[in-house]
C-alpha cells in the first residue's frame, strides 16, 4: 500500500473502520515448512464453495422446484439458455470437487495434528462443515428429478427411517411425507438453498474467525518459533490465485468435454432401474451396508452398518480430545494409523462398488 | 329320452332365481365326506359362478336336495322318480346345459346380455355334429369350460379366458394320438405360442390380440373358409386389409383359390414382419410368383430397395444425434422429429399392401425429409459441441497463461 | 516533459501483463455468466403448456398433432366448434392417433383403435382412455396446458 493514505481511504476509515481489517491482513503470514502445501486445501475448498453459491444463484434464475416442472426447467437450462449447459456442469462437476476437496482438508489436518489445543473448535467446526458438504450434496442431487436421484434419495432416505426411536419422525421429515415425492423435492429445495446455506454460513464464519485467530498450525515435527513465514499477501494468495485458477481451468475443461448428464425424467410408478448407487462419496457406506448380512445376532443387520457410521462421524468430532494432548514429535502414535486405515477402507469399498 | 323329460320337468327354469347366496343342499353335506370324484365337485363348489348365484347340484343333477341323512338316504335323494339323472353321458352334456343356457327368460334373470345361440352354434360346428353322432373323443361344453368349478371367461383362471385358450383347445387339438384319427395337424398351439399374436397375448396380457376362437369362432367352431379368415384380420389390421382390397392381388388371390392375408403371413405360426418378406432375394416371399424380370418382380424390387432405403437414411441420423446425446448435447427436440420419420418408414410399410411402388411415393419422400433434417440438426449440434470446445480451449489458454504469469510474479517475489 | 517516468523494467511489465491477463481472466468467466442472465428467445420450457396452433390453422372438424413435452399430443376442434386435446399416444402399442373427420372421432392406423371425442376409447384393442389436456384461446393463439 502507498505510504501517504488516500483520501477515499480515510473517508470509509472515519465511517466503517476498515483499516483494522487491512492491517490484519497485511500482517497476516503462514509458516513455511515441509507440509505447508497441504495448507492450500482449506482455501480451496472455500473457493469451490464460493463457485457452488455462484453458479447455484444463476441457477436459481431459471429452475423450478416442483415435480412437474424441475426435470424440464433443467432441460431448459440445458438447451435454450446461454451457456446454461456450462453454469449446470460447473455446479454439478464443482459440488464433487468441493467434497473432494474438504475431504483432503480434513485428512491433512487429521496427519499434521492442526486439532490440537487451541485448535479443538476448528475442528468440530470443520467436521460439521464437512457433514454439510455431504448434505447439499444428498439435497441437491435429487433436484433435476430423474430417474437415477429418485431412487438414490428413495434408497438413502429409507436408510434414515432405519435409525432406532427417531427413524421414521426422520424419514417422514425428510420426505415430507411417507413417500418421495414432489413434496420431497420442494422439501429438498428448501434445505438446499436456504436452510443449509444459513447453517454453513454461521459454521464457515466461526470456522474462518478461529483460523484467523489462530493462526495457521505447524505439525509437531516443527518448532513455531523458529519456522520461516510466507506474508499471506502477496506470497500466499498468489499460490492460492494459482490453484484457484487451475480449478476454474479444470471445471470447465469437465463441463465441456464430460458434461453433465440429465438423464430421464423420474416416474414414481416404474420399477427401480439396475444399479442404482448414490453419488461417490456416499458410496463406501453404501457398499458396506450391502455387505452387512441381514441379522447378526438378532439385530437388523442394516440399523448396525447406521450405527457403525454414526459412531464414526461422532469419533470424527471428537478426535481432538481422543489422543493425548502432549506427545513426543517422534512418535506418531495411532491415530496417523487409523486416518490411513479409513482412507484404504473408502478406497477399497468404493472401488468394490464400481468394479462389482 | 325320458330321462331328458324327466329332467325338463325338475329343472323347471322358472325355479331358478337369481338368488345371491348358495342353498345349502345335502348333495354337499354326504359329498364332502367321499374322497376321489365324489369329492371333486363339492371341493370345485365354491369357485363355481353358478353355486355363487344361488343354483347347486340339484339345478342339474336333478333329485332331492331337502333329503338329508337324518330324514333318509342317498336311495332317497338321489331318486330318479324325483327326477336325479346322475352323471349325464358326453353326447346328453350340450342339452344339459342348454336347458337354461338357451333360454332368453332364464338367463335375463342372471345376465341380461347374455347370448343364448350357444347351444344353436354347437350343433352346427364339427365338435357338435360329431359329438350328436356319438363321438366319445370331440369337446363339449365341459371340456373347455369346466364341469364343476365353472369360472366366468372374464375370470383369469377360467379355461377360457383369451390368454388361456390356446392351452385349451390344444389340450385335444396338440395330442398326436387323439387326433390321428381325424388327421388334424396338430402344430397350431405350438405354432400358435411363437407367434405374434401368442407372444402379445399370452406374454404380455394384451387382451386384443387374437387367439383360437377370434378366427375359428367359439361354439360354431369350424375350420375357416379361405375368404373368412382375413375378414377376422381385417378388423384390427384394417389398413393392410383396405390396401390389399384395391390391389392387384385380391383378384389374382381370389382365381387361384389363395388365401389373402395367409398366404404370405401364415395362419398359426404369424411372425413379426420384416423388410425380409419382401424383394428378389431369399427369404423374400414374392418370387414364389413372380418370375424374374417380370412386372411383379421389379415392383417388388423397387419396393424393397425405396424402404431399405429409407430406412438407412432414418439410422444414420439417428447415429448422429445419439453420438451428439452421448457427447452430452440436449438433442431431445431432432430425436422427437426423428421419431415422426420412423412413423412414415412404418407406414411406408404398410403400404407394401398396395403393391404399387408409385403409390407409396408420398410417404416415402415425407419420410426421407425428415431424416435430412434430423441429419442436420444431429450435424448443428456436434457443431455447437466443437464450437464449445474451441471456447473451452480459448479460455484454457486465457486461464494458463494467465497461472504463468502469476508464477513468474511469485519467482520475482521471492528473489 | 515528465520528471517522474521511468525507462520500463521486466517489472512493469510482467505487471502490465499480469493486469492484462487478469482483465482477460475475469472477461472469460463474466462473458458466459452475463450472456446467462439474459433471458433467452424461448422464454419458457415447453412441457407444461404450449402454443399448439394458430385459431386460423384449425377448421371445425379437423385435428392437428403437435409436440407436448417430448411426447405428440393431438388438438382437436368438433364439428360445433369446441377444442379437446389429448395425449395422441395411443393406450394399447404406443402409436401416434390422428383425428379421422368423415367419422368425427379419433382413429389410430396401427390397429384400427378408435376413441370418441371425450378421449374414450369406444372400439378394437386400446384398453384405456386418451388424457385429456385443458384447452385455452388466447387471442388468435390455441394454448394447451396439462391440467
Amino acid at each position: 500500500m502507498a505510504a501517504g493514505k488516500s483520501k477515499w481511504g480515510d473517508w470509509l476509515e472515519e465511517r466503517t473502520g476498515w483499516r483494522l481489517v487491512q492491517e490484519l491482513i497485511e500482517h497476516k503470514d503462514v509458516p513455511r515448512h515441509r507440509h505447508s502445501f497441504w495448507y492450500y486445501f482449506g482455501g480451496m475448498t472455500l473457493f469451490l464453495f464460493a463457485v457452488q453459491v455462484c453458479t447455484g444463484i444463476l441457477l436459481l434464475l431459471y429452475y423450478r422446484p416442483s415435480a412437474e416442472a424441475a426435470f424440464e426447467s433443467v432441460q431448459f437450462i440445458m438447451t435454450e439458455v446461454q451457456f446454461g449447459w456450462l453454469i449446470r456442469s460447473v455446479h454439478s462437476w464443482s459440488a464433487n470437487l468441493m467434497i473432494a476437496a474438504a475431504f483432503v482438508h480434513m485428512f491433512s489436518a487429521l496427519f499434521l495434528r492442526s486439532f490440537r489445543r487451541p485448535r479443538e473448535l476448528t475442528w468440530v467446526s470443520g467436521s460439521l462443515l464437512l457433514f454439510l458438504s455431504l448434505a447439499f450434496g444428498f439435497s441437491g442431487y435429487l433436484l433435476p428429478w430423474n430417474k437415477l436421484a429418485f431412487f438414490a434419495t428413495k434408497v438413502g432416505t429409507d436408510i434414515a427411517g432405519v435409525v432406532p426411536l427417531i427413524g421414521p419422525f426422520l424419514l417422514r421429515f425428510l420426505r415430507g411425507g411417507d413417500e418421495v415425492t414432489g413434496a420431497t423435492l420442494t422439501r429438498f429445495f428448501g434445505f438446499h438453498v436456504a436452510i443449509l446455506p444459513a447453517v454453513t454460513t454461521a459454521l464457515l464464519s466461526i470456522h474462518l474467525y478461529l483460523v484467523q485467530k489462530h493462526g495457521m498450525s505447524v505439525p509437531p515435527s516443527v518448532d513455531p518459533e523458529k519456522a520461516p513465514r510466507m506474508r499471506f499477501i502477496p506470497d500466499f494468495l498468489l499460490r492460492d490465485l494459482v490453484g484457484w485458477l487451475a480449478a476454474i481451468a479444470l471445471l470447465a475443461g469437465l463441463a465441456a468435454i464430460f458434461p453433465w448428464e440429465l438423464g430421464e425424467k423420474a416416474d414414481p410408478f416404474a420399477p427401480a432401474p439396475a444399479g442404482i448407487k448414490p453419488e461417490w462419496y456416499f458410496v463406501f457406506m453404501f457398499q458396506t451396508l450391502k455387505y452387512i448380512p441381514a441379522k447378526i445376532l438378532t439385530i437388523d443387520g442394516e440399523l448396525l452398518g447406521i450405527m457403525f457410521f454414526s459412531i464414526l462421524g461422532l469419533l470424527l468430532v471428537i478426535t481432538p480430545w481422543l489422543s493425548p494432548a502432549q506427545r513426543p514429535a517422534e512418535k506418531r502414535g495411532w491415530l496417523p494409523v487409523v486416518g490411513v486405515l479409513v482412507i484404504v477402507y473408502i478406497a477399497v469399498l468404493s472401488a468394490m462398488a464400481y468394479l462389482t | 329320452m325320458w330321462q331328458q323329460l324327466l329332467l325338463l320337468m325338475v329343472l323347471n327354469p322358472a325355479q331358478a332365481q337369481a338368488a345371491p347366496r348358495p342353498v345349502e343342499s345335502t348333495c354337499v353335506r354326504c359329498h364332502q365326506d367321499l374322497d376321489g370324484s365324489l369329492l371333486e365337485p363339492v371341493k370345485l363348489r365354491t369357485q363355481d359362478i353358478h353355486f355363487q348365484k344361488g343354483l347347486s347340484c340339484h339345478n342339474c343333477h336333478g333329485g332331492d336336495p331337502a333329503i338329508g341323512i337324518e330324514t333318509g338316504g342317498p336311495e332317497d335323494s338321489m331318486n330318479p322318480r324325483k327326477g336325479f339323472t346322475g352323471r349325464p353321458s358326453r353326447r346328453q352334456i350340450a342339452a344339459l346345459c342348454a336347458i337354461c343356457h338357451s333360454q332368453i327368460e332364464t338367463m335375463r334373470k342372471f345376465n341380461p346380455q347374455a347370448r343364448v345361440d350357444q347351444y344353436a352354434e354347437y350343433l352346427t360346428s364339427v365338435h357338435g355334429k360329431k359329438n350328436q353322432a356319438g363321438d366319445p373323443n370331440v369337446a363339449t361344453c365341459s371340456d373347455c369350460h369346466g364341469a364343476h368349478g365353472v369360472r366366468a371367461v372374464k375370470d383369469a383362471n377360467s379355461p377360457v379366458y383369451a390368454p388361456n385358450v390356446a392351452a385349451t383347445c390344444g389340450r385335444c387339438h396338440a395330442d398326436a394320438k387323439l387326433m390321428s384319427s381325424y388327421r388334424i395337424p396338430t402344430n397350431q398351439a405350438e405354432q400358435y405360442g411363437k407367434s405374434v399374436h401368442g407372444e402379445a397375448l399370452m406374454k404380455n396380457r394384451d387382451l386384443a390380440a387374437p387367439t383360437c376362437n377370434s378366427c375359428h369362432g367359439n361354439h360354431g367352431a369350424a375350420p375357416p373358409g379361405v375368404d373368412s379368415v382375413a375378414n377376422v384380420c381385417g378388423q384390427c389390421h384394417a389398413m393392410q386389409w383396405d390396401m390389399f382390397g384395391k390391389s392387384a392381388h385380391k383378384k389374382a388371390f381370389e382365381e387361384q383359390k389363395l388365401p389373402a392375408c395367409a398366404t404370405c403371413h401364415q395362419n398359426h405360426l404369424i411372425e413379426r414382419t420384416s423388410d425380409a418378406m419382401i424383394g428378389n432375394e431369399e427369404p423374400a416371399l414374392c418370387p414364389a410368383c413372380h418370375e424374374q424380370g417380370s412386372a411383379g418382380y421389379l415392383a417388388a424390387r423397387l419396393m424393397k430397395s425405396r424402404i431399405a432405403g429409407l430406412e438407412a437414411r432414418l439410422a444414420a441420423a439417428g447415429q448422429i444425434l445419439q453420438r451428439a446425446a452421448r457427447a452430452g448435447m440436449e438433442v431431445s427436440n431432432p430425436i422427437y422429429k426423428l421419431s415422426e420419420g420412423r412413423d412414415r418408414l412404418i407406414h411406408a410399410r404398410v403400404e407394401v399392401h398396395m403393391f404399387n411402388p408409385a403409390a407409396m411415393q408420398k410417404t416415402l419422400s415425407e419420410g426421407e425429409s425428415i431424416a435430412a433434417d434430423s441429419e442436420q440438426s444431429g450435424q448443428k449440434a456436434l457443431a455447437d459441441l466443437a464450437y464449445r470446445r474451441a471456447g473451452l480451449a480459448v479460455s484454457a489458454v486465457i486461464l494458463l497463461c494467465m497461472i504463468g504469469l502469476l508464477l513468474l510474479k511469485i519467482r520475482r517475489l521471492r528473489a | 516533459m515528465m520528471p517522474d517516468q521511468q525507462p520500463p523494467t521486466r517489472r512493469n511489465i510482467l505487471n502490465y501483463f499480469l493486469g492484462t491477463g487478469a482483465l482477460a481472466s475475469l472477461g472469460a468467466i463474466l462473458y458466459p455468466i452475463t450472456r446467462f442472465m439474459i433471458p433467452p428467445r424461448i422464454v419458457e420450457s415447453a412441457a407444461s403448456s404450449v402454443v399448439a396452433a394458430k385459431v386460423a390453422e384449425i377448421k371445425p372438424n379437423s385435428g392437428k398433432v403437435f409436440k407436448f413435452g417430448s411426447k405428440p399430443a393431438i388438438l382437436v376442434q368438433t364439428p360445433t366448434g369446441e377444442y379437446h386435446a389429448f395425449d395422441a399416444v395411443c393406450t394399447h402399442l404406443d402409436c401416434t392417433v390422428q383425428y379421422r373427420p368423415e367419422e368425427r372421432l379419433i382413429w389410430c392406423a396401427c390397429h384400427n383403435g378408435r376413441y370418441d371425442l371425450t378421449g374414450k376409447n369406444i372400439s378394437g384393442p386400446p384398453p384405456r382412455p386418451l388424457e385429456e389436456f385443458k384447452v385455452n384461446v388466447r387471442g388468435d393463439e390455441i394454448v394447451v396446458s396439462r391440467g
